[in-house]
C-alpha cells in the first residue's frame, strides 16, 4: 500500500471511530438537558436520578469524542496537505467558525456543568446544559458545511493563476442544499442513536426491576424509556423524509453515487430498489444477478416518479470521461457503496420500528416485565451506531474517487473538483503514514475496549450512581466537622 | 493594516490565549506526580484545572481552524512537515483529554496510578514539542520552491528548537507551580509556592538564554522589547514567588509566555514559515486566503473572541475558590 492508500485507511478509521461517539453526545446532551429541565419544573426526584445517570454516560462519552475529534482537525494538514491548499480558502471558514462559535461554548459549558452543581443557581446551572446541548448540534452544523462542500461545492470560483478553489459566497456555502438535507439527517439519526440508548437502557432495567418484583424502583426508569422511545419515533420520522430528499439531491448533483448505490450498471426507466443482488459487485457489471427487488423504487426515490429514467454507472462513467478527462475510473466501489446504503436503511428502520413496538407495550402507563423485551432493548442499542457508521462510509465511498465532487448543476462551479489522489500530502511517505495509522488504530483500539467497559459498567449500575455524589446534607455535615464543604462533584 | 497582516495578528493571539491558557494545565499534569504526594493531593491538583482544561484546549482547536482558514499553505506546510512532532502531540493530548475525564469513574488504585501517568506524561510530550516545533519555525526550514517540507524528522532536533522545547517546559512548570500555589491551600500550597521559586530561577536562565539566541540570530530589532518583558517577567516572577506573592507571580509567568509569543511571531514577520535557504518562504502574502475569506473570518473572529473571553472569564469566576484536601470527596467511581 502506498502513501494514498494508507492515508485513506486513516481517514476512514478516525473519522468512523470518531463518529461512533459523537451522534451520541449530539443526541443525548440535548436529552440530558430535557430530564434535567423536567426536574427543575417538577421537583420529581426520579428527574433528577436520571439526569445524573445519563449524565455520567454522557460525560464518559463526550471525553472520547472530545480527544479523537482533535485528531479530525490536524490530519487534512498531516495527511491530506494538498486537498488542504487546494479547498482552504473554503474549507477552513466553517471549521473555524466551529470551533469559535460552539466548540468554545461546549467545551467551557461542559465545564461549568460537570462543577456547578452547588456553585450555580439551579436555573443557571440547567442553563450551562443547554448551551452545551445547543452548541453541540451548532457544531454538527459548521461541520456538515464543510462536508457537504466537498459533496456539492457552491458558492466558489476557481482561480486558475494560484489552481486553487476560492470562496465568494459565504452565505452560500452555509445554505448550501446538500447541507440544508445532511443536517436534519444526521441530527436526527444522532436523536435516534440517544434515543434508542436511553430506552434500552431505561428498558432493560425496567424489566429486569418489574421481574425483580421491584415495581418503585422500575417507575423510576419507565418516564426515561417513554422519553428514549418518542425520541426513537420523531426522529425516525425525520430521518426518513431527510434520506428522500438527500436521495432526490444526490440523483441530481452525484447520480453516480447513486447509481452505485444501486449497482444499477445500465441506465434503466422505472429502476427497482434491489434487496438483494449477488455476484461480483466490485466493479464488474458483468457478474451481478438482482434475486429480489422492488420495481420502480429506485426511480420513485430519486425524482418522485415510479417510471423515470435512472443512468446507470457505465453511461455516466462514460459521461465523467467527457467531461473530466479519460484515464481515471470515475465509479466508486460498487460493492461498498451498495452494501453500505443497504446496512444504513436496514438499522435506521429496525430502530424505529422496535421504538413503535416499545411504545406499544407500554402504553397506558404500563410496566414491562417481559425478558425478550429487556433483551431486545439492550441488543437495540448499537443499531443506530451501526447505522450512521454505515452512512458516513456510503456518503464518503460513494463520493469516490472524488475528495471534492465536481457540481454538475447548470449554476455548477468551473474547475472546483479534486480527485482524492491529488489530494494526498506529497511530502509525507508512506512509512510515515503507516506510522501514524497504526498508532492511531493501536491507541483507538485500546480506548475502544476502555469505553465499552466503563459505559456498560455504569449503565449496569443504574440510577444509584446518582446517590454516590455527596448529599447536601453529608457536605454540610462534613464541613461542620471541620475545613469547608467538600465539593459536590469532583474528580 | 493588510488583513493578512491583521490574521498574523490573529493567529499569535490565539495561540497566547492557549498557550497561557493551556500552559498552566500542562504544568498542572507535569507535576501531578511531583507536588501530588497522595491520592487526594493529586485529586486537589486535577481538581483546579477540572472545569477549565477541556476549554483551554479550544484554543489550540480555534488556532488549527484559523490556520487552515486564514493561512491554508502554512496550515498544509506546517503540519505535514512537522508530521512525527504532531503525531506525538495529538496522541498525546487524546491520552491526557480521556485521563482527565476517566481517573475518577474507576474506583480502583491501580487505574488512579496508571491515569495519573498518562497525565503526566500527556503533559509532558507537548509542553516540550511545541516549544521545538516554535523555535523550528523561528530556525526556518527547508522548504523547496513549493513551499513543500523537505527537510528530515532529525533536522527538527537541532540544538535551537531543542533548547525551545526545554524552554516551554519550564515556563509551563513553573506557570503550573505559580497556579497551584494560587489555587490551593496547606500543604500543596506551600510546596507548589517553593517549588515555583526555586523554578522560576532555572526558567530565568534557560528561557532568557533561549530568547537571547533568537533575538540576536532570527529576529528584527524591534522584538528587543519582547525580550526586555520577558526577562523583566521573569525577574518579576522570581522576586514574587521568593516573597510569596502568589497573584503576582501568576501574572508575571502569563506575561512571560504572552511575551515569548510576540517574540516568536514578531521575529517570523512577514514570513510565517521561513526557509532556510531563502526562495521557499510562506510568507503572510503567499500563504494567506483572499480577502473575501480574510474579511468573513475577521468578523466571526472579532465579534465571537470577546465573547469567548467573558464567558471563559466567568467560569474562572464560579471557580475562582482554593481547593484543598478537605474539598475532596470520597471516591465516587465504580469499580471495573
Amino acid at each position: 500500500m502506498d502513501a494514498l492508500d494508507l492515508a485513506r485507511w486513516q481517514f476512514g478509521i478516525t473519522t468512523v471511530y470518531h463518529f461512533i461517539f459523537v451522534p451520541l453526545t449530539i443526541g443525548l446532551a440535548p436529552l440530558v438537558a430535557i430530564m434535567q429541565t423536567l426536574w427543575v419544573r417538577t421537583n420529581d426526584e426520579r428527574w433528577l436520578r436520571l439526569t445524573k445517570f445519563f449524565g455520567k454516560l454522557l460525560l464518559i462519552n463526550f471525553a472520547i469524542g472530545v480527544a479523537t475529534g482533535i485528531v479530525q482537525e490536524f490530519q487534512f494538514g498531516m495527511n491530506w496537505s494538498e486537498y488542504s491548499r487546494f479547498v482552504g480558502d473554503v474549507f477552513g471558514a466553517p471549521l473555524a467558525m466551529e470551533a469559535l462559535a460552539a466548540f468554545f461554548v461546549e467545551s467551557t459549558f461542559l465545564g461549568l456543568w460537570i462543577f456547578g452543581w452547588d456553585k450555580l443557581p439551579k436555573k443557571i446551572h440547567l442553563a450551562t446544559i443547554w448551551a452545551v446541548a445547543i452548541a453541540t448540534n451548532l457544531s454538527a452544523y459548521f461541520i456538515l458545511a464543510a462536508n457537504s462542500w466537498m459533496q456539492h461545492p457552491v458558492g466558489t470560483v476557481f482561480n486558475s493563476e494560484t489552481g486553487r478553489a476560492e470562496m465568494v459566497d459565504i452565505g452560500a456555502v452555509l445554505t448550501n442544499v446538500t447541507l440544508l438535507a445532511a443536517f436534519p439527517h444526521t441530527i436526527t439519526a444522532a436523536f435516534l442513536t440517544a434515543g434508542t440508548f436511553v430506552a434500552g437502557i431505561a428498558g432493560w432495567w425496567m424489566v429486569r426491576l418489574v421481574r425483580a418484583g421491584d415495581e418503585e424502583g422500575a417507575r423510576v426508569y419507565r418516564p426515561a424509556v417513554v422519553l428514549g422511545v418518542v425520541t426513537m419515533l420523531i426522529s425516525g420520522v425525520g430521518i426518513g423524509a431527510s434520506g428522500d430528499w438527500q436521495a432526490k439531491l444526490m440523483f441530481d448533483q452525484q447520480p453516480m453515487k447513486m447509481a452505485s448505490a444501486e449497482a444499477l450498471c445500465v441506465g434503466e426507466n422505472g429502476a427497482s430498489f434491489s434487496i438483494l443482488t449477488v455476484g461480483d459487485l466490485t466493479n464488474n457489471c458483468e457478474n451481478t444477478a438482482t434475486i429480489i427487488e422492488l420495481p420502480g423504487v429506485t426511480s420513485f426515490l430519486a425524482s418522485g416518479d415510479f417510471d423515470s429514467y435512472l443512468p446507470g454507472v457505465d453511461e455516466l462513467q462514460e459521461r465523467s470521461e467527457a467531461l473530466y478527462g479519460e484515464g481515471v475510473d470515475y465509479r466508486p466501489n460498487l460493492m461498498v457503496t451498495y452494501w453500505s446504503f443497504r446496512l444504513m436503511i436496514g438499522l435506521g428502520v429496525g430502530s424505529a420500528a422496535l421504538a413503535l413496538a416499545a411504545l406499544w407495550l407500554m402504553r397506558k402507563g404500563r410496566l414491562v416485565g417481559n425478558r425478550w423485551f429487556g433483551t431486545l432493548a439492550l441488543l437495540a442499542i448499537p443499531t443506530p451506531f451501526l447505522a450512521s457508521s454505515f452512512g458516513w462510509v456510503f456518503t464518503e465511498m460513494g463520493r469516490q474517487p472524488w475528495v471534492v465532487a465536481p457540481n454538475p448543476n447548470p449554476s455548477g462551479v468551473d474547475g472546483v473538483w479534486m480527485l482524492t489522489a491529488r489530494g494526498v500530502s506529497t511530502s509525507v511517505s508512506g512509512g510515515m503514514v503507516l506510522t501514524s495509522l497504526l498508532a492511531f488504530t493501536a491507541l483507538y483500539g485500546v480506548l475502544a475496549v476502555l469505553w465499552f467497559r466503563l459505559m456498560r459498567r455504569y449503565a449496569a449500575h443504574g440510577v444509584s450512581v446518582a446517590e454516590r455524589d455527596p448529599s447536601p446534607e453529608a457536605r454540610a455535615a462534613e464541613g461542620a466537622a471541620g475545613g469547608d464543604q467538600p465539593l459536590s462533584f469532583a474528580y | 493594516m493588510e488583513l493578512s497582516t491583521v490574521w498574523f495578528v490573529l493567529i499569535a493571539v490565539l495561540w497566547t490565549g492557549y498557550l497561557v491558557l493551556e500552559g498552566f494545565d500542562f504544568g498542572v499534569g507535569m507535576l501531578l506526580r511531583v507536588l501530588g504526594r497522595d491520592d487526594t493531593e493529586r485529586r486537589v491538583l486535577i481538581n483546579t484545572v477540572g472545569p477549565v482544561w477541556d476549554g483551554n484546549e479550544v484554543w489550540l482547536l480555534t488556532a488549527g481552524g484559523a490556520t487552515f482558514a486564514a493561512f491554508p499553505e502554512w496550515y498544509a506546510t506546517l503540519f505535514s512537515g512537522f508530521y512525527l512532532p504532531l503525531l506525538l502531540i495529538l496522541l498525546a493530548l487524546i491520552v491526557r483529554v480521556v485521563s482527565f475525564e476517566w481517573r475518577g469513574k474507576v474506583d480502583d488504585d491501580a487505574w488512579r496510578q496508571r491515569t495519573d501517568w498518562a497525565l503526566t506524561i500527556g503533559s509532558w510530550v507537548p509542553a516540550v514539542l511545541w516549544g521545538v516545533a516554535f523555535a523550528n519555525i523561528v530556525r526556518g526550514v527547508h522548504l523547496d520552491s513549493d513551499h513543500q517540507y523537505v527537510g528530515t524528522f532529525f533536522d527538527l532536533l537541532n540544538p535551537f528548537a531543542l533548547l525551545g522545547g526545554a524552554t516551554t517546559a519550564l515556563l509551563f512548570l513553573t506557570h503550573g507551580a505559580v497556579f497551584l500555589a494560587l489555587k490551593t491551600d496547606g500543604d500543596v500550597r506551600t510546596r507548589a509556592g517553593g517549588l515555583a521559586a526555586r523554578l522560576s530561577v532555572v526558567t530565568l536562565v534557560v528561557a532568557g538564554a533561549w530568547a537571547v539566541w533568537a533575538q540576536v540570530t532570527y529576529s528584527v530589532t524591534w522584538t528587543w522589547a519582547a525580550v526586555v518583558v520577558a526577562a523583566g517577567a521573569l525577574l518579576v516572577l522570581v522576586w514574587s514567588t521568593r516573597r510569596r506573592r502568589e497573584g503576582r507571580a501568576f501574572v508575571a509567568s502569563a506575561v512571560t509566555i504572552v511575551a515569548a509569543v510576540v517574540l516568536i511571531f514578531g521575529s517570523l514577520y512577514p514570513d510565517v514559515m521561513p526557509a532556510l535557504d531563502g526562495s521557499g518562504s510562506l510568507t503572510v502574502d503567499n500563504a494567506s486566503s483572499t480577502d473575501y475569506t480574510l474579511t468573513i473570518m475577521t468578523w466571526v473572529a472579532v465579534v465571537l473572541t470577546p465573547v469567548v473571553l467573558l464567558y471563559q472569564g466567568w467560569t474562572y469566576w464560579v471557580f475562582r475558590k482554593r481547593i484543598t484536601v478537605e474539598h475532596i470527596p470520597a471516591h465516587t467511581g465504580l469499580t471495573l
